[in-house]
């Protein structure tokens, strides 16, 4: 099944010659749909909106295709499992992987995070080797592995962060030297700092240490071009409601040599070759890891939310957020004892947090979200890193593709109105 | 617009900025800490007991502004009284003496300064119906 739309429909903006937030924001029916005070969301990072396309392919899949995969010989069946199995193509194919078979569908990026923890590290990691992750870890590349140390004497260690919201790369040799260091797991872009780490320096230095490399691509994937081999990496991990896709359906990359040697992570139906009572043998790849039935629509939906980015283009989207945090961070100097957490500008994608003097960033939230304006306000699941900063709790402003300078404005508004209150 | 008034009640306001009670005790006959990690507040209650009677009472930490607040209110309120007093209290007069409507977060502020004066006081962590309100 193709994911074009279906006639009458308006296309993905074929936007690569000019980039127009304004345009793309009418293929997304929550941003355009009237509101009042109108709707100034700015929290992408969190989970982004999902265009038309999106929503269409999953109503067309449960109106046109709706089957279960895999199984049914009749050609409802064949024609769902040829979208779920073209969903995977094109994921695989977003992120450069080899083979689409190297490309396995999870419910999120903690789920993908998990089976390598659950199924590649149990079988590989024996008391006395290193875990290598990063200070600037969301808790989903730390809890995994929190219970994997609490389990066998693996040690966790953790590249630092820099005043600046930077990794501290000089420390990064010395915390290889002894060879224990069997993964090493960093975030891509951090959903605090926005910054984009240099993974492929990270996995270069980690691979002739003896170590493999997963990356969280939570937040680049759905923002920048990633190319699994350019990273050289191991394993990385994506979750598509970040993508303008539904929520539920997430990916693993990994190796395909890796994944061979792995065992399954969840058992049940579809991941085995053959059942009898005393036992199993495993499908093949990527099936062997994708138990039970997964979330089918979702992935179709997912698979449209490519299209409608590489119709974008990732450099053009990565290039708006890069704009947006920049002018987000001048706009931002204006309003007094305003803190920016992270590094300048060019460093970072669409990712602004915050600390507005003592005011708590949950009244900052309160007051900006009664003027319409949608902030995350909290610790974003990076405790670590706030008690690293200093800091108790931050907001953070996000952006996607459709994000508008005027949010950055209605952003520095609901700003100094929160100074008013609480001044 | 216009309705961020109505959460921030002026006497919310009022308790945030001036707040009563407001310090630690150097020899408190109680003392308990107790955080609300999803937003990071932290909150400190110190209370010194005589005769059965809560001499004073003082909280410390940080927070926003309702679970600020909220510990302002209930410190004010519970100076002088007896320590049975504590028990009495519930969820539903610290929303009253706030005087606004919250959502399911914003509620866990509110009710920080109270679940920590009972822990301190009865080494109650829960009350009845808190698992209702999960998460």
């Amino acid at each position: 099944m193709t994911p074009a739309p279906p006639s009458g429909v308006a296309p993905a903006p074929a936007a690569r010659a000019a980039f127009s937030p304004e345009a793309i924001r009418a293929h997304f029916p929550l941003l355009r749909e009237r509101r009042e005070p109108p709707l100034v969301y700015l929290d992408s990072a969190a989970t982004s909106q999902k265009p038309d396309v999106v929503l269409e392919a999953l109503q067309r899949h449960y109106t046109r295709t709706n089957a279960n995969i895999h199984r049914g010989v009749y050609r409802l069946a064949e024609e769902a499992t040829a979208a779920y199995e073209d969903a995977r193509r094109r994921v695989a194919k977003f992120v450069g992987a080899g083979s689409p078979r190297e490309l396995i569908f999870t419910r999120n990026s903690t789920e993908a995070i998990n089976l390598v923890a659950y199924t590649w590290a149990r079988a590989n990691l024996v008391a006395g080797d290193a875990i290598l992750l990063t200070e600037m870890e969301h808790h989903a590349n730390l809890v995994p592995w929190h219970i994997l140390a609490g389990e066998r004497a693996v040690e966790l260690r953790f590249i630092p962060v820099t005043g600046d919201g930077l990794l501290d790369l000089g420390a990064l040799p010395g915390l290889l030297a002894d060879g224990r260091v069997k993964l090493t797991g960093v975030v891509h872009i951090s959903n605090v700092l926005g910054t984009v780490n240099p993974v492929a320096e990270v996995a270069r230095q980690a691979r002739a240490a003896g170590a493999l490399t997963l990356v969280d691509a939570s937040q680049s994937v759905p923002h920048m071009p990633v190319d699994v081999k350019a990273l050289g990496c191991d394993f990385l991990a994506l979750t598509g409601h970040k993508m303008l896709g539904p929520t539920g359906i997430g990916a693993l990359w990994a190796r395909r040599a890796l994944l061979e040697a792995m065992p399954p992570f969840m058992g049940g139906g579809e991941m085995i070759r053959e059942v009898r009572l005393a036992g199993s043998s495993w499908n093949e790849l990527p099936w062997k890891f994708e138990a039970g039935t997964m979330p089918i629509a979702e992935a179709v939906g997912l698979g449209a939310a490519l299209a409608f980015l590489e119709d974008l283009g990732m450099d053009a989207v990565f290039a708006h957020d890069q704009e947006l945090a920049a002018y987000a961070l001048e706009r931002l100097r204006e309003v007094p004892d305003l803190r920016v957490l992270g590094p300048a500008a060019e460093k970072r994608g669409g990712v602004v947090a915050f600390e507005l003097g003592d005011i708590h960033p949950h009244d900052v939230a309160t007051v900006l979200d009664h003027q319409g304006v949608a902030v995350r306000a909290g610790h974003h699941c990076a405790m670590p890193l706030h008690e690293k900063l200093g800091v108790h709790a931050s907001a953070r402003a996000s952006f996607h593709c459709y994000s508008l300078p005027q949010d950055v404005d209605a952003l520095v508004r609901g700003l100094h109105r929160a100074r008013e209150v609480f001044g | 617009m216009g309705d961020w008034d109505e959460l921030y009640r002026e006497n919310i306001l009022e308790h945030y900025k001036h707040p009563r009670n407001r310090g630690t005790l150097e020899h408190p006959d109680i003392t308990y800490e107790d955080a609300n990690p999803l937003c990071g507040d932290q909150l400190r209650i110190d209370i010194e007991v005589k005769d059965g009677r809560i001499e004073k009472i003082r909280h410390s930490g940080h927070g926003c502004s309702i679970s600020q607040a909220s510990a302002s209110m209930l410190c004010e309120r519970l100076e002088g009284q007896p320590l049975e007093e504590v028990k009495k209290l519930t969820r539903e007069d610290v929303l009253e003496m706030l005087g606004i409507e919250l959502g399911p977060v914003r509620l866990k502020c509110a009710l920080l300064a109270l679940k920590t004066v009972k822990a301190g006081v009865y080494g109650i962590t829960q009350w009845p119906g808190e698992e209702e309100g999960a998460p």
